[in-house]
């Protein structure tokens, strides 16, 4: 699946709660089954510092596709890494450099989006893109 | 004992309390973080725009005059509420961060190689940057009055580092992290004897307590107008007159000169000094504003009733199965910094959030307190006069449903 079908899918997902409660418990449920780092990659150079959660992702190229792996010490912080890494994990770099993340506005998250939200969020996004451009480079 | 403050009546002074936040009347717990603004003060700041508007100190006409006089009168109010001997003592600045910056740099002129400066373990980074900064350019020695678990000072400790090499003792008179009100009155007596000046952070102090500074002998002491009811980017710094004298001006510019020529400038005389540049007035005269606000409610009131919510949200929350609450020292305001097992403070703050009740998380500006208990952050819920029970009734179910929601 491309990102843009995935990002339908969860949009679809999200469209099915009623009310923000369920979408947390959902994102909470997400952030459980997150597919977490290796221990010997949640180093302090992987780390992203938002200034409340930390982030750690790491990123790895199978074949011509990358794959995200992930931690943060936050719950709901893991769920929204959840969602993006199932958007962007096991995708070409080159896509994943393309893609846009308007859907997390379209699922009732925008509020995490904002740089004020200070939850590295949106460092991760840069940082998942980042990564994509390094392995691109690589590529070429 | 009952409160006997008319709540309903101090509520409706605050139009903001009357919103809804993600389809919830609003629960305000972050007032260690800024207070709420009364009516009295808002129109205080729309009267100013609307009818005296000029810049001060310098006009001959009336706009100009009436600015002067209602500036130079909202810095006596200032001086009653802390109790200060002359108006010019009084320093206008943007906020606590701002008065602390003020000391710092005029201390360049007092310390040297090997001089000490002590701080304590439970300050806000405003009140140790600063410092070590200070220390960078003097080649001070910055030493840190340690605390316990209950995050109150050893002083035993404290006395011990005290020496003749000790310059400047600096610490809050409340913690914002834990609310622990610290014996300023020893520190105070205790820094004299070996003739260091001492610095005190007021910011979560003046909302909550009577603050003589002329009986505390205190050097210095700090407040910001947002913590009071009033508004952003302006605050306070009093200094003794012979400090101040002493101290050499933070900022050149207009406003703070008395003669200048390109040969050399001579210095306005206090408090103008230290008032480089047109001030913040509209804020000078709110802060006058919301002083007498508070006055009109009377600070001993506030205090008792803040201590009767403090009682009772600890004892509801100490029901919560996992709480820990940082903070126990019996001498405290009304401030909550908790963690609940295993549970991120980021988290349970969102979902607060999302129930409409507002709540600080995180460091708190208060890293070193942080490392000090091993955590990364608290849940911090700080109380003000127009607080209610009902409304921690509605914190406390709204963290365990948090609760309950991330387990």
């Amino acid at each position: 699946m491309n990102i843009l079908d995935i990002q339908q899918d969860i949009i679809d997902e999200f469209s099915m709660f009623d009310d923000w409660m369920q979408r947390y418990e959902y994102m909470i449920d997400l952030g459980k089954s997150l597919p977490l780092i290796e221990e010997k990659y949640k180093t302090e150079d992987n780390v992203i510092k938002g200034c409340q959660s930390k982030v750690w992702v790491h990123a790895e190229l199978e074949d011509d596709k990358l794959v995200f792996t992930a931690d943060s010490d936050a719950i709901i912080t893991k769920g929204i890494i959840a969602i993006l890494i199932r958007a962007f994990s096991h995708q070409k770099p080159k896509d994943i450099i393309e893609a846009n993340t308007d859907f997390i506005d379209e699922i009732g998250l925008k509020e995490h989006l904002s740089p004020t939200r200070a939850n590295g969020l949106v460092s991760m996004i840069k940082q998942l893109k980042l990564y994509a451009v390094a392995y691109q480079t690589q590529l070429n | 004992m009952q409160t006997t403050l008319d709540i309903l009546r101090i509520r409706a002074d605050f139009p903001i309390l009357k919103r809804k936040v993600n389809g919830s009347p609003l629960v305000y717990l972050d007032n260690a973080a800024t207070s709420q603004t009364p009516q009295q003060v808002i129109d205080v700041i729309v009267d100013y725009y609307s009818s005296y508007n000029a810049n001060i100190h310098r006009g001959v006409h009336a706009l100009s005059q009436e600015a002067t006089d209602a500036y130079e009168k909202a810095r006596i109010k200032i001086q009653h509420f802390f109790n200060a001997s002359k108006a010019y003592e009084i320093l206008f600045t943007s906020g606590t961060t701002h008065s602390i910056n003020i000391v710092a740099n005029g201390f360049s002129s007092f310390v040297t190689s090997g001089d000490e400066i002590l701080v304590s373990a439970m300050e806000h980074h405003s009140n140790i940057v600063p410092w070590q900064m200070l220390c960078e350019r003097s080649g001070a020695i910055l030493k840190v009055i340690p605390m316990n678990k209950d995050g109150e000072l050893l002083m035993d400790e404290f006395r011990q580092l005290l020496s003749n090499r000790t310059k400047l003792v600096v610490c809050n008179h409340v913690s914002n992290a834990l609310g622990t009100i610290n014996p300023i009155e020893e520190i105070i007596a205790e820094s004299h004897k070996v003739g260091a000046a001492v610095l005190l952070d007021g910011a979560q102090a003046a909302p909550h307590i009577a603050v003589d500074v002329q009986a505390l002998d205190v050097d210095f002491y700090t407040a910001s107008a947002h913590k009071l009811c009033g508004p952003t980017g302006i605050g306070m710094l009093y200094g003794k007159e012979e400090w101040l004298t002493k101290l050499p001006p933070y900022q050149g510019g207009g406003e703070m000169i008395e003669e200048v020529t390109f040969e050399k400038t001579t210095y306005a005389g206090l408090p103008h000094k230290f008032e480089a540049g047109t001030p913040n007035i509209c804020g000078g005269i709110a802060f006058g504003a919301a002083l007498d606000y508070i006055n009109s409610i009377g600070l001993e009131a506030i205090a008792q009733y803040e201590h009767e919510l403090l009682a009772y949200a600890t004892e509801k929350l100490l029901e919560i199965d996992g709480i820990t609450i940082y903070g126990t020292s019996k001498n405290k305001t009304a401030v909550i910094s908790f963690n609940i097992n295993g549970i991120h403070p980021y988290d349970i703050g969102t979902l607060l959030d999302k129930m409409g009740i507002a709540v600080r998380t995180g460091h708190h500006c208060a890293q070193p307190i942080m490392d000090f208990y091993h955590i990364p952050g608290t849940v911090r819920a700080s109380f003000s006069f127009y607080n209610t029970k009902e409304e921690i009734d509605r914190f406390v179910s709204a963290v365990l449903k948090a609760k309950q929601m991330l387990f």
